[in-house]
């Protein structure tokens, strides 16, 4: 009964971090959008665990371990190019663009 | 196998072979060896002669009409096509044996004494084992193919020994004409071969000759057009018209390979080919007329452009192409017996004029060598009154030029008579060879009266050498002067081997020839002179001769001539002829420019540069560049464009999905 809500809840979150990854520029931002995102896909597993099984509850775990692990390897990145750069946005990160 | 010394053939190519690896292997490591290299050199040499004398004798014993043939092993064994590497000793490859090897000793003789100064002297006896080992192969061969393999070596040694002084670039450039005008011939050579096979079914020659006058139509188009490739392949080996101008370029080399190979026996090898295939020609009169005007055009064509020549190894070599003539004159009138025997007596006394030449310009260019004079040893000009030095190379240089002259009884006398005799026989039934007769003869005088002016600027009147040189000039050691005085016995009583019944000779070579030449006799028109017209043609012929050199002697003032260096410019008639008719300028501006231009400007700079390197080549570059920049957005660098881009490709994947 609660699944329409939740889903939409879910859906609006998932958009807004798209939204956040596609239209800023600090990589912090970006990367708290990734979170948002991977949360809203969590929400949306857990909603739907209630009809379809235990299945995407369990699945729920996986995520936030691999989200855990990105948090730590992406802050890490984060902070040393924030090192290097003494930045970090993005539009200073473009070592591939040909000039 | 016979059971005799004829089994003992393939000791004859073997030795030589065995000179070659040896001598070879000596000029890699011990170039300097000059003693082992002369004693290997022509000790092979005269091994293999002595092998040739003891078959020749054992064969002569066995009174043999069928050829032997000794195979060794299958060389080419394709389904029908079998070919064996197999030796076929007969009369014909017996009389060139033994030229080869014989001639072939004393040159190599003499090389050593020529040679004996030169750095390459180990190489250059190396190249030399290496020719006559070929010119075995190819007078021995007892198939197409086998006879092939030796053509194509000897043209090869013809070329390393042409451009044996190959540090000056002119040397190295005749090398390559001769190389590759003789592989214009070649190409003859080869599309007769196939046409052989396809008609015959075999290249072994016996079985060719056995199955041709079945297989083949006499007078047919078949034998007439392979008979007429084949004839293609003699004029680019021995320098008939039309690819004859290799073989004065060829003078570049050092003299005794001017005697050997462009002289007494590679150049010969057409002559023997067209002898050895004296069927096919007899059943192709067209050919066989083809062959005998080529001969009798070339003879005075080549003796024109001697007359005005001041170097002394040109005018012989122009003499050569002349004489070459006379032999395809004789084999294609189908006096096969009296074109080997020109061949046998030309190999003498001209392999003794150049050999006598080199003689003279070995004592040019030491003389010059003593006094740094930088002057041509080879130009006539130069020469004059040489006689007082030389006696020796003087005498047996006259033996010589009496006998190309062809003045009785010195042995070019026989054979020429024999070769005009036969011609003007042919000519009772077709007014054509009268007109190859009668251009023999007027080659006959212009060769009496060149060579006369040879001997006469050379040996006698005043030296122009030079005051400073003139106490240098000697004669050469004894062993130069040596093979020169063997050479000058055979020049001089060689005819011996082949006197016409008319003088109560027993024309041995004739009869001695007769099983190889027996096959064509019947299809070629029988005509007999009665022995008044025979005597009044010795007279013509004796008379021509003499007219020449006696003419020469009083036209020609050799006091008058002034040395190389101050010499004026001909003008002229003469000047057309001492620019040989300009025959390498019209080639050059008739087939080599054309050529040239062809591939210059359009195969090169059209289809190579503009098809292949800017179409093919840059082209696929320049489309997979253009792809590459007209996608190149994509990759710009910012993440938030991949980004974009993924969202987008989400959204298009699901939307694609869900409709």
């Amino acid at each position: 009964m609660l699944l329409s809500p939740a889903l939409a809840i879910s859906a609006v979150l998932f958009v807004l971090g798209v939204a956040g990854v596609l239209f800023r520029r600090n990589a912090i931002i970006i990367f708290m959008c990734v979170e948002l995102m991977l949360n809203a896909v969590n929400l949306t597993f857990v909603a739907l665990a209630q009809s379809l099984g235990m299945g995407g509850q369990v699945f729920v775990f996986f995520v936030m371990a691999v989200a855990a692990a990105e948090a730590a390897v992406g802050l890490a990145i984060i902070l040393a190019v924030y090192r290097h750069k003494q930045s970090v946005s993005l539009q200073n990160m473009n070592l591939l663009k040909d000039g | 196998m016979t059971g005799t010394a004829v089994d003992l053939i393939w000791l004859a190519p073997a030795l030589a072979l065995l000179g070659f690896v040896l001598n070879g292997t000596l000029a890699l490591t011990r170039p300097n060896s000059k003693t082992l290299v002369s004693v290997i050199g022509a000790g092979v040499l005269l091994a293999a002669f002595a092998v040739a004398v003891a078959v020749f004798s054992a064969f002569a014993g066995l009174h043999a009409e069928e050829p032997f043939v000794f195979r060794y092993w299958s060389w080419i064994p394709v389904g029908t096509l079998q070919i064996d590497f197999a030796f076929q000793v007969d009369q014909l490859s017996l009389i060139m044996l033994l030229v080869v090897t014989g001639v072939g000793s004393l040159i190599h003789l003499f090389s050593i004494g020529y040679m004996k100064e030169d750095p390459g002297y180990a190489r250059y006896f190396a190249y030399l084992n290496l020719f006559i080992f070929f010119m075995l192969v190819l007078v021995l061969g007892a198939s197409f193919p086998v006879m092939f393999v030796g053509w194509e070596g000897v043209g090869l040694c013809s070329y390393l020994l042409i451009g044996f002084w190959f540090s000056e670039a002119a040397n190295a450039t005749v090398g390559r004409k001769a190389f590759i005008m003789n592989r214009i011939g070649d190409f003859g050579f080869m599309v007769a071969m196939f046409m052989i096979f396809w008609s015959t079914g075999s290249l072994d020659f016996g079985t060719v000759f056995t199955h041709a006058p079945n297989a083949l139509a006499a007078g047919g188009k078949t034998v007439t057009v392979i008979t007429l490739f084949l004839f293609l392949g003699c004029t680019g080996k021995s320098a008939q018209i039309p690819l004859y101008t290799w073989l004065p370029d060829a003078m570049a080399g050092p003299t005794p390979v001017s005697a050997l190979i462009h002289a007494a026996t590679m150049v010969t090898a057409g002559v023997y080919l067209v002898a050895r295939c004296n069927l096919l020609f007899a059943m192709a009169p067209v050919s066989s007329a083809v062959v005998a005007g080529v001969g009798a055009l070339t003879a005075l064509f080549a003796a024109t452009m001697a007359l005005k020549q001041w170097d002394i190894k040109k005018v012989l070599a122009y003499s050569t192409i002349s004489q070459l003539g006379y032999m395809f004159l004789g084999v294609g009138t189908g006096a096969i017996s009296a074109g080997i025997f020109h061949l046998v007596t030309h190999a003498f006394f001209k392999a003794l004029l150049f050999l006598g030449s080199g003689s003279v310009i070995f004592a040019l260019h030491r003389a010059y060598h003593h006094t740094h004079s930088h002057e041509d040893a080879q130009d006539m000009r130069n020469m004059g009154g040489l006689a007082r030095y030389m006696p020796w190379t003087t005498a047996l240089m006259w033996i010589a030029t009496l006998a190309i002259a062809g003045v009785p009884p010195l042995s070019g006398f026989f054979s020429k008579d024999e070769i005009l005799t036969s011609a003007y026989a042919r000519g009772q039934g077709d007014v054509v060879w009268l007109v190859f007769w009668g251009l023999a003869l007027v080659a006959a005088l212009l060769t009496a009266f060149y060579m006369t002016r040879l001997m006469l600027y050379t040996f006698h009147g005043p030296n122009r050498t030079g005051e400073k040189e003139q106490e240098h000039l000697h004669e050469a050691p004894w062993i130069m002067t040596g093979p020169l005085l063997l050479l000058g016995i055979f020049s001089a009583a060689g005819g011996v081997i082949n006197i016409p019944e008319l003088y109560h000779g027993n024309a041995w070579l004739h009869h001695w020839l007769e099983p190889i030449t027996q096959s064509s006799a019947p299809l070629l028109p029988a005509e007999h002179l009665a022995p008044a017209t025979e005597w009044m043609l010795v007279g013509i012929a004796v008379a021509v001769a003499l007219t020449g050199i006696v003419g020469a002697l009083r036209l020609l003032k050799p006091e008058a001539l002034v040395p190389a260096a101050k010499a004026p410019e001909e003008r002229g008639f003469a000047r057309i002829l001492k620019n040989k008719w300009y025959v390498d300028e019209i080639y050059d501006a008739l087939i080599v420019r054309p050529l040239v231009w062809l591939s210059r400007e359009v195969l090169w700079k059209q289809i190579d540069q503009r098809v292949i390197d800017a179409a093919g080549v840059n082209g696929a570059a320049r489309g997979a560049r253009a792809i590459g920049w007209a996608n190149r957005w994509l990759q710009n660098g910012q993440v938030g464009v991949y980004v974009a881009v993924f969202v987008v490709g989400v959204l298009l994947i699901l939307w694609r999905a869900t409709s």
